[in-house]
């Protein structure tokens, strides 16, 4: 009961920012005037609808509790494996082991997460998954390529359904032996993730000088260390819906943060070297599901295990 | 056609026709690239790259709702009628028209289906190539019947269409389809040139085609 409480107040103080963001940008569609429009407007309100649509599946998710959740995590890891294997390196010799990746593999870590198996889900795709794949691919006898291509595989799979997974694992630290509490963490992870990323953006543009990886991303250091700091006193505020006290959950919104803020770094590079800007256009305005989840994703695993630690 | 059909069957065939462009769109994601025209309502002959079964549903699935109920894939009638389901499939859900591949048992014209159809205003889904294509080249060598409307009906437009990464969501003798995303690509439209010569016409449009493949199609 206080869980679905807590999730409302924070779906209301979300639902006042988009409203208030809204506005701006109507007013600004209404500044160009009738009959013409401006594509950093529209592209700015294409946002905000799909923001305004991922906050609203979230939160009903979050009210639904830890099934749903787990559902549309592995909905968003099925997504993003597609969007990611659609650009590896791949011949018909790896057909089943993609299949089995898809279909076989995804379930299970999701399974594995759902009944908090950790023994089995920390190691499933790493170890398993990593030696029985490369064995399905070398048994069709092609060896062209074999070493990248079975790379590439693997590295979709841990991004894609290993990393993302540890979202909703979160749902299993259960500190001080409350379940209900753990859903919040969840919105504590994404919520911290997502402001830090729009503040180093934001903060980016507006006074960011020193370029931390010129040829790959327009990040600075300035948006980085505004955008962390942001992230920071979000997690501060929002400590009382966390096991953590408030230096702690500050602390973790950091480094939730800046894992985030490397990871989407690391995706840049990626996309660079396979030549793409988005990796899909299912999300209007913003690319892909990858796009939208490359920070997240790199800052789940770490986000995970230290607040195993920390509750030990 | 509606005419003609029972309203149940009418019925049946557009809710088969929803579900089989949903389950295209949940498994490959497919999307249309408008590269060189508008999602308009206007007569065009979509030509394709054809290598697995599933390209006509994909193209038809991309098709705007407007654009769709106007556009007929134009599909091997040997195929079609094989048997109940298909010639439910077919001739209903996807509106095709069918054509006989096999010269000695046609009786009639096969391009004379081809030729009403394009003057009841209809949009057309062809596959010049004829057959599904399974060499390495990009392309088999085009057939005359894209050079012959294109004569015949010189105000339609002729529209390159690849449909990318097929081979790859389904190679020859897979069983299971990958999930991969697809991308379905409408390049600028094409028209015969006055004193053209068939085969120099059906080169450029080879070659305006294999233009819209991304490179790992290749």
């Amino acid at each position: 009961m206080e869980t679905t409480t807590n999730i409302l107040y924070l779906f209301g103080g979300v639902v006042a920012v988009l409203s208030a963001l809204t506005v701006v940008g109507e007013a600004l569609r209404g500044r160009v005037g009738p009959g013409r429009t401006n594509p950093v407007v529209q592209t700015f309100l294409t946002r905000l609808m799909s923001w305004w649509i991922m906050v609203i599946l979230f939160t009903i998710t979050a009210l639904l509790g830890p099934v749903a959740l787990m559902l549309l995590f592995a909905f968003a890891s099925f997504a993003a494996l597609r969007e990611f294997l659609t650009f590896t390196d791949k011949r018909q010799a790896d057909h089943l082991s993609l299949a089995l990746a898809f279909f076989v593999i995804l379930p299970l870590q999701y399974v594995f997460v759902g009944y908090d198996l950790t023994g089995l889900f920390t190691v499933f795709i790493p170890v398993y998954a990593f030696l029985l794949l490369p064995i399905v691919s070398a048994l069709r006898g092609d060896h062209n390529r074999f070493l990248s291509r079975v790379a590439e595989t693997q590295w979709a799979l841990m991004i894609c359904v290993y990393c993302i997974s540890h979202v909703p694992a979160l749902l299993n630290t259960k500190p001080e032996g409350d379940s209900g509490q753990t859903v919040l963490l969840i919105v504590f992870f994404v919520m911290v993730v997502q402001i830090g990323d729009l503040m180093e953006y934001f903060a980016g543009r507006r006074f960011g000088k020193r370029r931390i990886a010129p040829s790959l991303s327009p990040k600075t250091l300035e948006g980085m260390a505004t955008g962390i700091a942001c992230a920071a006193a979000t997690g501060a505020l929002l400590s009382w819906i966390t096991p953590f006290g408030i230096g702690a959950a500050a602390a973790m919104a950091a480094l939730a943060s800046v894992t985030g803020m490397f990871g989407n770094l690391v995706f840049a590079a990626i996309k660079r070297d396979k030549g793409v800007k988005d990796w899909s256009h299912l999300i209007p305005g913003q690319g892909g599901f990858l796009d939208q989840l490359d920070s997240a994703i790199f800052a789940a695993p770490v986000f995970y295990h230290v607040t195993l630690l920390m509750s030990g | 056609m509606t005419r003609k059909t029972p309203l149940y069957r009418w019925i049946a065939a557009r809710f088969t026709g929803h579900l089989l462009a949903f389950t295209a769109r949940f498994i490959t994601a497919v999307r249309a690239e408008w590269r060189g025209i508008e999602p308009v309502d206007k007569q065009r002959v979509y030509f394709a790259n054809h290598v697995s079964n599933a390209d006509m549903p994909m193209i038809w699935t991309v098709l705007p709702h407007h654009m769709r109920a106007k556009t007929r894939p134009v599909a091997a009638a040997d195929y079609w009628l094989k048997n109940k389901l298909r010639a439910f499939v077919g001739p209903e859900v996807f509106n095709c028209v069918l054509v006989d591949r096999r010269p000695d048992a046609r009786t009639d014209d096969p391009m004379a289906a081809i030729r009403d159809a394009l003057n009841e205003g209809s949009s057309l889904i062809i596959f010049p190539e004829g057959n599904r294509n399974m060499t390495d080249d990009p392309l088999l060598p085009f057939r005359a019947g894209l050079y012959n409307m294109g004569k015949s009906h010189p105000h339609v437009d002729l529209v390159p269409t690849w449909v990318a990464n097929l081979t790859t969501i389904m190679p020859k003798g897979e069983v299971i389809p990958l999930p991969l995303i697809c991308t379905v690509t409408f390049g600028a439209p094409l028209h015969v040139g006055e004193n053209e010569d068939k085969d120099v016409f059906l080169e450029r449009a080879a070659d305006a085609l294999v233009a819209l493949a991304p490179e790992r199609d290749l």
